[in-house]
C-alpha cells in the first residue's frame, strides 16, 4: 500500500533566535529519550522531526540558551 | 543522520549491562567498584544522562526501610500481603536488608532525602500497615548524580544502540547482545562473560485513552524489549498475567502522586466528594476498588486536595511540577485548573508489564538472576514485586556485584554465528522493502487490540479472540513493515517486542484459571481466587519454538504471614457509617 503524508501538530517548539545548533550544539537532540529531535539541513536549527513526544522535558530542561518549549501534544492537552 | 548504513563491529567485555535508567547505572557502578580491573559496558538505546523512568528525577522514595520507622520483616510481610501472597520472599527480604545502605550510598552522591527538625529521616505513612515513604528535597538531579559516578568509575558507555536478541552459547549460557544502533543501523555485537538487562518496564502494551502512541504512563522509551529478549533468549518469565495498571491524572497520564499529596492530607475522592478506600497505596485489590467506582454511579474518581490549606496545596503543586513528570503543571495550565481549588480528575492507566508496581517481569532469585547462567535481569522488569525505584537501585547494585564475580569465574562463551546474521536480517528486513505498513500503523493495531480484549475485566473468549487477531498482525509486521530510515527502523524493532509481550499477556492470563490481584487479574468467568490450586507462580517460556506456561511452587514464607492479615489488602473499601 502506498504511503500518505498525514500532516501533525508536534508539541516541542525551538526559538530560533535562540537556538545556538548553527554553533554545534546538539544538546536537545542528544538527551531526548524517544531521539525525536534534529538539527535542520535547511536553518541549522534544532526541531521536532518526529511526533512520538513523552512531554517529559529534558529537552528544554538541559537547552543551555533556553530556546526549547514543551508543550502538552494536543491529543491530551 | 538517519541514512541506514550497513556495519558490524564487536566488542569484548566481562559484563554488559543493557539500560541506562535506573538499575543499569547502578549495576555498572557497582561491578566495576567490586573489581576496578574488569571492562563493564553500559548500553543505552537513548542517552544514560536522561534515559529511563526518572528521565526527570523523582520525588521521593516509595518502599525505604528504615531502621526506626520500619523493618526488612514487616516490609516483606506488607509486600507478601501486598502482592497476594504469590511472593518468593528471600528477594524482597534481602532487598529490604540492603536498601537503607543504598539510600547512604545514594545521599553521599548528593541526593538528599527529607530530614525532620531532630535530623531524622521524615518517613510517611501511605501504605496500608507500615510506614515507607520518604521525599526527596532534590530528586529532580538524580540522573546527573548517577552520570557523575558513571564517569568517575569510567563505566563505558555506549548510547543509542538498542539490544535486540542475547546470544546464548552451545551450553545454555550467557554469551552477549547484538545491538542496532538507532541513528544508523548499524550492528555492534557485544561478547560478554555475564549480561544484566536493565530494560524497563513493557510500557508501550496497552493503548492510553488519548489515543497518542507516545502518551503513556511509562517512558515511551521503554517497550519491553527486556521481556521480549529474555522470552527469545528461553529464560522464563514469571506473573505476566499480573498487570500493571496504575491509577493516574486522566489524559495526562502522569501519576495523581498519593504517594506525595496523601501524607500532607489529599486523597482519591468519588464525584460525590466522598473517600471510598482507606489507603491509597498502589495494588491490584485498590484498582478493584478504584475501577468500581470508577464505573459506578458515583464515578469518575478524582484527586482531592481542594480541602487543605491554600499553601499546603500549593506546596504539593510545586512538588509535583517539578519533578518525574514537571509538564504536568503545564496540562493543568492549559485546563485552568489548581489543586487549590479543583478536584483533578483521574482515570486508570493502559495495561502493562512492570513488577517496580505489580510483579511482572523475567523470573529472578535474590541475586538477581534469571533462569538462564550468566544472565541477570533488575529494576522495573525483573521479577521482584512492588519494587519501584530504591528496588531498582538495590537490586541493580546486587546483580553488578555478583555478575562481576561471575564474570572473573568463567570464560567467554561460544555463540552460533549465524545467529547474528539471521538477526541482522531480521531486523532489516522492513528496509528491504519498497512500499508497505509503517512501524506506527502496525503499532497502534496492536496496542488497540490489547484495549479492546485484554484489558481487564479478562474474558476468556475476547483473549481467544485477541490471539487470533495478533496473528494476522504479525504476518503483516513480519512480510508488510517498512521502514525508511534509522529511526523508523528503530519503531519497526520496538513493534516486534510490543507484539510478544501482548501474545505473553494473553497466554499467560489465560493459564491461571482464578481471579488475583484485584483489577491486575479479573477473570470475569473464573471470578473467585482459588488458594488451593493456583497460590503458585506461573512461569512462561518458550519452548520448541512455541509459548509455554507452567505452575512454579512459591517459596517457603521466611516471614509467616498470619490467617487473618493475608486478606488485609482485601479490605480497603470504607464502610458505610451505620
Amino acid at each position: 500500500m502506498p504511503l500518505a503524508n498525514t500532516a501533525t501538530s508536534v508539541p516541542v517548539v525551538v526559538d530560533e533566535d535562540k537556538c545556538i545548533a548553527d554553533k554545534g550544539c546538539t544538546v536537545c537532540v542528544d538527551v531526548c529519550p524517544l531521539d525525536v529531535l534534529r538539527i535542520s539541513d535547511l536553518t541549522g536549527k534544532a526541531y521536532m522531526k518526529y511526533d512520538e513526544c513523552w512531554y517529559c522535558m529534558p529537552c528544554e530542561a538541559d537547552c543551555p540558551t533556553g530556546a526549547v518549549t514543551v508543550n502538552i501534544p494536543y491529543l491530551l492537552k | 543522520m538517519d541514512d541506514i548504513r550497513s556495519g558490524l563491529s564487536e566488542v569484548e567485555c566481562d559484563v554488559l549491562i543493557i539500560g541506562g535508567g535506573t538499575a543499569g547505572p547502578m549495576a555498572a557502578y557497582k561491578a566495576r567498584k567490586k573489581n576496578p580491573d574488569a571492562t563493564v559496558i553500559l548500553l543505552e538505546k537513548a542517552n544514560v544522562k536522561r534515559s529511563g523512568a526518572i528521565s526527570m528525577g523523582m520525588d521521593g522514595l516509595n518502599n525505604a526501610v528504615i531502621p526506626g520507622h520500619s523493618t526488612p520483616e514487616q516490609y516483606t510481610k506488607e509486600i507478601t500481603i501486598a502482592n497476594d501472597g504469590i511472593c518468593d520472599q528471600a528477594a524482597v527480604y534481602k532487598y529490604a536488608q540492603n536498601c537503607y545502605g543504598i539510600i547512604q550510598e545514594l545521599d553521599q552522591f548528593g541526593i538528599r532525602f527529607q530530614k525532620d527538625e531532630n535530623g531524622e529521616y521524615d518517613v510517611k505513612k501511605v501504605h496500608h500497615m507500615g510506614a515507607y515513604v520518604l521525599p526527596m528535597p532534590n530528586g529532580e538531579t538524580v540522573k546527573k548524580a548517577l552520570y557523575r559516578q558513571l564517569r568517575r568509575m569510567r563505566v563505558l558507555i555506549s548510547n543509542r544502540f538498542m539490544a535486540t536478541r542475547l546470544l546464548t552459547g552451545k551450553s545454555g549460557r550467557a554469551a552477549g547482545a547484538i545491538a542496532v544502533n538507532t541513528r544508523s543501523g548499524e550492528f555492534l555485537v557485544i561478547k560478554a562473560k555475564a549480561v544484566i538487562m536493565c530494560m524497563g518496564a513493557a510500557g508501550r502494551l496497552g493503548l492510553p485513552t488519548s489515543g497518542y502512541l507516545f502518551g503513556t504512563y511509562e517512558n515511551a522509551a521503554n517497550s519491553g524489549e527486556g521481556y521480549a529478549m529474555a522470552y527469545h533468549a528461553g529464560a522464563k518469565l514469571a506473573n505476566l498475567e499480573c498487570f500493571q495498571i496504575n491509577p493516574l491524572i486522566k489524559d495526562y497520564n502522569g501519576p495523581a502522586c498519593a504517594y506525595v499529596a496523601g501524607p500532607f492530607g489529599g486523597y482519591t475522592a468519588n464525584s460525590q466528594n466522598e473517600r471510598f478506600i482507606e489507603c491509597d497505596y498502589w495494588s491490584g485489590q485498590m484498582m478493584q476498588e478504584f475501577y468500581n467506582e470508577l464505573t459506578s454511579g458515583k464515578g469518575p474518581v478524582y484527586l482531592k486536595l481542594n480541602h487543605l490549606h491554600e499553601d499546603t496545596a500549593n506546596h504539593i503543586e510545586q512538588i509535583l511540577h517539578t519533578v518525574e513528570r514537571p509538564t504536568r503543571g503545564r496540562f493543568h495550565d492549559g485546563r485552568g485548573t489548581r489543586y487549590a481549588r479543583d478536584m483533578i480528575e483521574m482515570h486508570i492507566s493502559e495495561i502493562g508489564f512492570c513488577s517496580g508496581h505489580s510483579a511482572s517481569g523475567v523470573y529472578v532469585d535474590e541475586f538477581a538472576r534469571t533462569t538462564i547462567p550468566g544472565l541477570y535481569a533488575a529494576g522495573d522488569m525483573a521479577s521482584v514485586p512492588h519494587n519501584y525505584m530504591l528496588g531498582a537501585f538495590t537490586n541493580g547494585a546486587v546483580a553488578g556485584e555478583d555478575a562481576i564475580d561471575f564474570a572473573a569465574q568463567v570464560d567467554f562463551e561460544d555463540y552460533d554465528g549465524e545467529a547474528i546474521a539471521a538477526e541482522q536480517e531480521r531486523v532489516l528486513a522492513p528496509t528491504r522493502r519498497e512500499d508497505g505498513i509503517p512501524p506506527n500503523q502496525i503499532e497502534y493495531k496492536i496496542r488497540r487490540l490489547v484495549n479492546d480484549y485484554l484489558q481487564p475485566p479478562k474474558v476468556t473468549k475476547k483473549y481467544e479472540i485477541c490471539q487470533s487477531r495478533l496473528a494476522e498482525v504479525r504476518e503483516d509486521m513480519q512480510n508488510a513493515m517498512i521502514a525508511r530510515d534509522a529511526h523508523e527502523l528503530m519503531r519497526a524493532t520496538e513493534v516486534a517486542s510490543i507484539l510478544d509481550c501482548a501474545d505473553m499477556a494473553a497466554f499467560a492470563s489465560l493459564f491461571r484459571q482464578e481471579s488475583r490481584w484485584g483489577l491486575y487479574h479479573w477473570r470475569v468467568d473464573h471470578p473467585e481466587r482459588n488458594e488451593e490450586q493456583w497460590k503458585c507462580h506461573v512461569l512462561l517460556s518458550k519452548q520448541d519454538g512455541a509459548m509455554a506456561c507452567e505452575k512454579h511452587p512459591i517459596q517457603p514464607y521466611i516471614i509467616p504471614i498470619a490467617d487473618d492479615e493475608k486478606d488485609a489488602y482485601y479490605n480497603q473499601r470504607i464502610q458505610a457509617q451505620a
